[in-house]
């Protein structure tokens, strides 16, 4: 019987806080294994450093995801090549899996335009701001794969605070009504800043609002990556190849907690208990892995040294390199907002550039 | 206007919490309803406080969803309450302009004014502050656009608090946009007592006989500076800060023209279809006989609002508002 078909909520689980199994532990092998780890493992160092660029004032606000690495390498781990990804503001372990370069996640939120274009051989849209929108991208995109007859699921991820607005409801409905290969993940961590999850909803579990749409919900702990994995990858092989019977969409819940602020502009301590804070971090996701690898003899104290250190050197490469990119040409801004320049855009960009040319910086930089 | 003569210096973003609970104070039909509005007293604080002296009850955090926020103000003020509803960017606010533009604002004439819409949306709105993508556009005009809806922008900590009273207290919906680059700016005297600061009523900020300039929002000052280097030149500007974008007082804009006979307008909206070309459209129709040069429009490009390491070449600065004004004036 599919993970998938449980009670929403029945809560998904394969390793304990002490990183005992629980559950079946899911098919992947040791290098893939310790892989995931490793990814885990950078998502966080990559967090760490971004919010501390930020508190330099080497870059602009930025969202932590610390706490949130197992539901978003867990995840994506499950996608296969020809997949896609959707993802909020947030999924920067998730992205990273799927190959965009820290560069790109750097440069976006240091203000670059650059950062936002998505290497042509990485299946991802670019970051969502406005909240839920990129729900009903996924049920259209996932609806082209299915009208093209092409076989790719497609994969959504927003926060609790998302499944409060319209667009998160259509995008679910229509994929109920259109059978779309999709997998929506809801990244639970209890909080849309300053809310806490049951101001969104009246309902026992996020996973259970699935039902209404015709389809199965799942919850699933999101510290525990092998559960996301597990009920992911069951997600992503129903989107491709439903039984008979079955609906191809999936809603997952990953209840899971973010450590750090809502952004590095939000300060969490006007709202948010620190013993809150403290009880979720035992079940950070990281040690809990590490702790299931080590007692299955797949990692060592070398291993994890060398994961450690070459680790620090990527996010430090990444950091230099986005550091090194120039300021962006200002005529950058009047590019690619049409397929060809109208005539008032180009008027417009050459009225600046004259000006520009007169006044160099100095006419136009503040501070 | 108030009788007693006490006054604070306060931050715009500090009158506008001010005005909320002044309004709060004399009036127990208004509250307060938005994303993170409560315990957290808003993102930019312009709530800090009015939950622990209010209540849950009238200082509400709504689940995340914009046009629930719009639509169910708009059904608590038909029945005789006062929602004041934040937005929490006026970036994201487009969930709710179905409601806003297909409801609000046409609530009384649908309903031949059985029902009315006293809903003031409130959002901080415009760029300069670094903030990520979707959280600087300047879209005055969709909502100055739409018959049924006034919208108010102020620029000064004493217009915010008298405009926003106002705005609560006017039977209409009022869309209030906050200038958020100078939410903490500068700051300026405001008194402690209510008062009202009318809506539909601009300010000639600077008197001048060379050029009349028009703007409003964060936009007053940089013209305020590029009007103090031409004062040195010998170019005497006077600015007219609009503070409320629809109804547009277009008494007041011609009064300047007439003076002047040469315009410019300032606004970091973008500038096809912005409200320069309303200004532009109305000294055209009003005072054709007067005009001696081409309106100047200094705005947004028409471009979407770019990401922060280009914004200030997209904000127009002290000195292409300088150069803009110099145009007029030289033609
Ligand atoms: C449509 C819209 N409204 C408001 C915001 C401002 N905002 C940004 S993130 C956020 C909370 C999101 O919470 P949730 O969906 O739970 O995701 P999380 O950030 O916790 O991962 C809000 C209100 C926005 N970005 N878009």
């Amino acid at each position: 019987m599919s993970v998938l078909q449980r009670d929403p909520q029945d809560m998904l689980r394969v390793l304990d806080e002490g990183g005992e199994p629980v559950g079946e532990v899911p098919d992947l092998s040791d290098d893939e294994l310790v892989t995931m780890y490793r990814e885990m493992y950078l998502a966080r160092h990559f967090d760490t450093r971004a919010v501390s660029l930020q508190r330099q004032g080497r870059m602009g606000t930025y969202p932590p995801l610390s706490g949130q690495e197992g539901a978003q390498i867990g995840s994506a781990f499950a996608l296969d090549e020809e997949d896609w990804l959707f993802p909020s503001y947030r999924e920067h372990g998730a992205a990273l899996h799927r190959g965009l370069p820290l560069k790109r996640t750097l440069l976006y939120w240091m203000g670059h335009e650059k950062g936002n274009r998505i290497p042509d051989d990485v299946n991802m849209f670019p970051v969502a701001v406005p909240i839920a929108t990129q729900v009903l991208h996924a049920t259209g995109a996932a609806w082209a794969k299915k009208l093209q007859d092409e076989d790719a699921a497609v994969m959504c991820y927003f926060g609790d605070g998302a499944t409060s607005e319209g667009d998160f409801h259509e995008g679910l409905n229509f994929a109920g009504v259109f059978d779309t290969p999709n997998v929506f993940f809801c990244n639970n961590n209890q909080w849309a800043i300053s809310v806490p999850r049951e101001r969104q909803t009246a309902s026992a579990t996020i996973a259970q609002k699935a039902t209404a749409y015709g389809f199965e919900g799942v919850q699933v702990d999101g510290m525990d990556p092998l559960a996301v994995y597990a009920a992911t990858r069951a997600a992503v092989e129903k989107a491709k190849n439903p039984e008979e019977g079955e609906r191809r969409p999936t809603l997952i819940e990953a209840v899971q907690y973010r450590f750090g602020a809502h952004t590095t502009a939000d300060d969490p301590t006007v709202y948010r208990d620190t013993d809150e804070v403290e009880e979720w971090k035992k079940k950070d996701p990281i040690p809990r892995l590490e702790k299931f690898l080590r007692n299955t003899g797949r990692l060592d104290d070398e291993t994890v040294e060398a994961i450690e250190s070459s680790v620090k050197d990527e996010v430090a490469e990444a950091i230099e390199a986005a550091e090194s990119e120039p300021r962006p040409e200002p005529s950058e801004m009047f590019s690619d907002v049409f397929a060809e320049q109208t005539p008032e855009i180009r008027a417009q960009a050459e009225a600046f550039a004259e000006m520009y040319e007169r006044h160099g910086d100095e006419g136009f930089l503040r501070e | 206007m108030s009788q007693s003569q006490q006054t604070q210096n306060l931050t715009l973003v500090q009158a506008v919490r001010d005005g909320l609970h002044t309004e709060m104070t004399n009036d127990d039909r208004v509250v307060v309803m938005g994303e993170d509005v409560g315990k957290n007293g808003g993102v930019f604080r312009a709530t800090e406080g009015l939950w622990n002296e209010f209540g849950d009850d009238r200082v509400i955090d709504t689940p995340l969803a914009e046009s629930g926020i719009a639509g169910t103000a708009i059904g608590m003020a038909t029945m005789g309450m006062r929602p004041v509803a934040e937005m929490q960017f006026s970036g994201f606010m487009y969930p709710a302009f179905d409601q806003i533009v297909s409801h609000a604002a046409r609530l009384r004439t649908r309903s031949r004014g059985r029902f009315t819409c006293p809903l003031v949306v409130r959002a901080p709105y415009g760029g300069g502050i670094r903030a990520p993508e979707h959280h600087s556009e300047s879209k005055e005009a969709f909502y100055a656009h739409e018959a049924g809806l006034k919208v108010v922008i102020p620029s000064t900590p004493y217009d915010t608090k008298g405009l926003l009273i106002s705005a609560i207290r006017d039977p209409d919906p009022v869309i209030f946009l906050e200038p958020k680059l100078i939410y903490r700016a500068f700051r300026g005297d405001v008194p402690e007592d209510d008062y009202e600061v009318p809506i539909g009523e601009a300010a000639v900020r600077r008197e001048g006989t060379d050029v009349s300039v028009y703007t409003y929002g964060a936009m007053t000052r940089p013209t305020m500076e590029a009007a103090d280097i031409l004062e040195e030149d010998g170019v005497s500007v006077e600015v007219v800060d609009l503070r409320t974008v629809s109804p547009m007082d277009k008494e007041t804009i011609v009064e300047s023209f007439e003076k002047t006979g040469r315009a410019a307008v300032v606004h970091e909206a973008p500038k096809t279809g912005g409200l320069g070309a309303e200004i532009t459209a109305t000294l055209q129709e009003k005072a054709l006989l007067h005009q001696e040069a081409p309106v100047e429009r200094i705005a947004g490009y028409d471009v979407p609002y770019p990401l922060y390491a280009l914004e200030d070449y997209y904000l127009p600065s002290v000195a292409r508002v300088e150069e803009g004004i110099r145009n007029a004036v030289e033609f």
